[in-house]
């Protein structure tokens, strides 16, 4: 059964349309690319996957049934986690506080309810071992590197048992072999069953891990097939409009 | 720990002295004040008298609390420039409802006046602040401009209500409202243990609390927080809402030491408190601030205002001195943080 499915979705900003009909579907520890030119639509497809926005036709099914995410606290509670472009870190904070940040660990009564520093800083610890990355639970975001953020950025998305984990451009701003790292990572979570869309303008990282690739042009769906049955040269093709569709 | 599971080959740990409150411009402030305090007891022999010290904390006190409202507000990244015209319409509304329950014989048990009073009164800063939080989070007004507005709107109706004059609190908990405000325990100013008290009180919520961490997170990154599930206009409204009710608290100790609210009262204030938050450390451009830093950097001005009256510096120097130390503590911390990157 598929996890997540999309038909017919739409968006609309006034006068513009950028989503058109578009549906496809996502199984379970499934790693599918999302790939586009610049103002193809991806990003408002996350958007509408991670609940920033609300697609205006068409509907969503996660699980099997109707889904309305109306916010990000939302997607994250049916399970989809998002790792977004620009992080969305917040600087003057530590590691571990951005980790945890909207869903601190507290204890106590009724409004009165105080910071589990060690215990958040523990489980920052242990996400960062897991992702085998050189990142102190409590220094600072600002401190850090490209990798190291983007370190914090996926730690983030594994503190609950997400089921579907949207990565947008998540190997832009890093080092060749942070890269590498990102997508060991990748593999891992598909060995855990869990489902990523990787949103990506790197050829190379999406025909390396992906096992399905869907590209969208001028915010319609142009293709969507397994990876094995494609070429870079034909999704190059398909992004640019040199193939009508595949 | 994580240095054993992990090997950072080429990370070093930065030193205790160069993180945490050590690196911070709270603790340079706090430096500069201690020499400067050292400096003054040795120029002049009554700095360090009873009478004087006394004479400080009192004085920098009445801009303290307001200081700790505002810091809460600049960490968001927000500015309120009305904290002074809440200050004086606060304390007017307060003195205002003790006159007129007076008037009206309303008297049902001792106390009475004073507690509708103060309900007044806070009532008056609550809605205030409410109103600049609400335009600030919802409408997505700019919080200079909307602040700037406010700063005259509430100013302006402290004259209606009083015609320009000043409001003296009467009644038979007058004495009650002077003990309150402007007594004393144990020979220490209750204005300083109020402030003692909230400055931990806003210390033990900013560091300890999910709230207060959301207050640091909405300053560093707003959209961030929004992104994460932060409530982030929520925290917005409240924390203005905190910022002017600890600005009427402000201002109803103020008219009790005077034993009157004038409607000028706490006129340009705002200016003083904003430059008390920053020389302590808060940033202007967010996420960055503490309760130690709003205190300390109230001490500071009020040290160096006393201390040039001590030394028979012509006052009107003041000003241009706090403007200098203004400068002189952001450029520390600028240089500060060019040379660790």
């Amino acid at each position: 059964m598929a996890l997540l499915e999309l038909r017919n979705v739409s968006k609309e900003f006034g006068a513009i349309r950028a989503l058109n009909d578009v549906s496809f579907t996502i199984k379970p520890g499934e790693i599918v690319g999302l790939m586009g030119d610049n103002g193809a639509g991806k990003s408002t497809l996350v958007k509408i996957m991670s609940g920033i926005y609300q697609p205006t036709g068409g509907e969503l099914l996660f699980g099997g049934e109707r889904a309305h995410i109306h916010s990000p606290g939302e997607a994250r509670r049916l399970g989809i986690e998002t790792v977004y472009q620009d992080l969305a870190l917040a600087d003057n904070l530590t590691a571990s506080a951005n980790i945890f940040l909207g869903r601190e660990l507290k204890y106590g009564f009724g409004p009165f309810k105080l910071l589990r520093h060690r215990a958040m800083n523990a489980r920052a610890v242990e996400l960062f071992a897991e992702l085998k990355s050189e990142t102190r639970a409590d220094d600072l975001v600002r401190q850090m590197s490209g990798g190291q953020r983007q370190a914090v950025a996926i730690a983030r998305t594994r503190l609950t048992d997400a089921r579907l984990i949207l990565m947008d451009e998540p190997t832009a701003a890093i080092s060749v072999r942070q890269v590498a790292e990102v997508l060991g990572l990748i593999h891992r979570l598909r060995d855990a069953g869990i489902a990523v869309i990787l949103i990506s303008h790197r050829m190379p990282d999406v025909f390396a891990v992906c096992e399905r690739v869907i590209v969208m042009r001028r915010g319609s769906k142009v293709a969507d097939k397994p990876i094995a049955g494609s070429s870079p040269e034909e999704v190059t093709a398909l992004i640019t409009g040199a193939l009508e569709a595949a | 720990m994580a240095d054993t599971v992990q090997g950072f080959s080429n990370v070093r740990r930065t030193r205790f002295w160069q993180r945490g409150f050590f690196a911070s411009q709270t603790a340079y402030v706090l430096l500069a004040l201690v020499v400067l305090v050292f400096a003054m007891s040795l120029a002049s022999g009554n700095f360090l008298s009873p009478g004087n010290i006394s004479n400080i904390v009192r004085n920098f006190s009445f801009i303290a609390i307001a200081t700790l409202g505002i810091t809460l507000v600049i960490i968001t990244g927000g500015i309120d420039l009305s904290v002074g015209s809440t200050m004086a319409l606060s304390a007017t509304t307060t003195s205002l409802t003790m006159v007129g329950l007076t008037a009206a014989g309303f008297y049902p048990f001792p106390g009475s006046q004073l507690i509708l009073a103060l309900i007044a009164g806070f009532g008056t800063a609550a809605i205030i602040g409410f109103a600049n939080g609400f335009a600030i989070a919802k409408l997505k007004l700019s919080p200079f401009v909307t602040t700037l507005g406010s700063l005259s709107i509430v100013r302006g109706l402290t004259y209606v209500a009083t015609q320009g004059r000043g409001t003296a609190p009467t009644g038979p908990d007058k004495a009650l409202f002077l003990a309150i405000t402007s007594g004393q325990v144990g020979g220490i100013p209750v204005s300083f243990l109020y402030l003692v008290v909230l400055a931990v009180l806003m210390w033990l919520v900013l560091n300890h609390t999910a709230w207060g961490r959301h207050v640091y997170a909405i300053g560093g990154n707003e959209a961030a927080g929004r992104l994460t599930g932060v409530p982030v206009d929520r925290v917005k409204i409240q924390v203005y809402v905190l910022c002017s009710l600890a600005a009427g608290f402000n201002g109803i100790i103020i008219s009790g030491w005077l034993g009157s609210a004038p409607a000028n009262l706490a006129q340009a204030y705002e200016l003083t408190i904003i430059a008390a938050a920053v020389i302590g450390g808060a940033n202007l451009a967010g996420g960055v601030g503490g309760a130690a830093g709003a205190i300390i950097g109230c001490i500071l001005i009020e040290v160096i205002r006393n201390g040039l009256v001590l030394a028979r510096v012509d006052p009107y120097w003041q000003q241009t001195l706090v403007g200098c130390i203004i400068v002189a503590a952001v450029l520390v911390d600028r240089f500060r943080s060019l040379r660790s990157g």
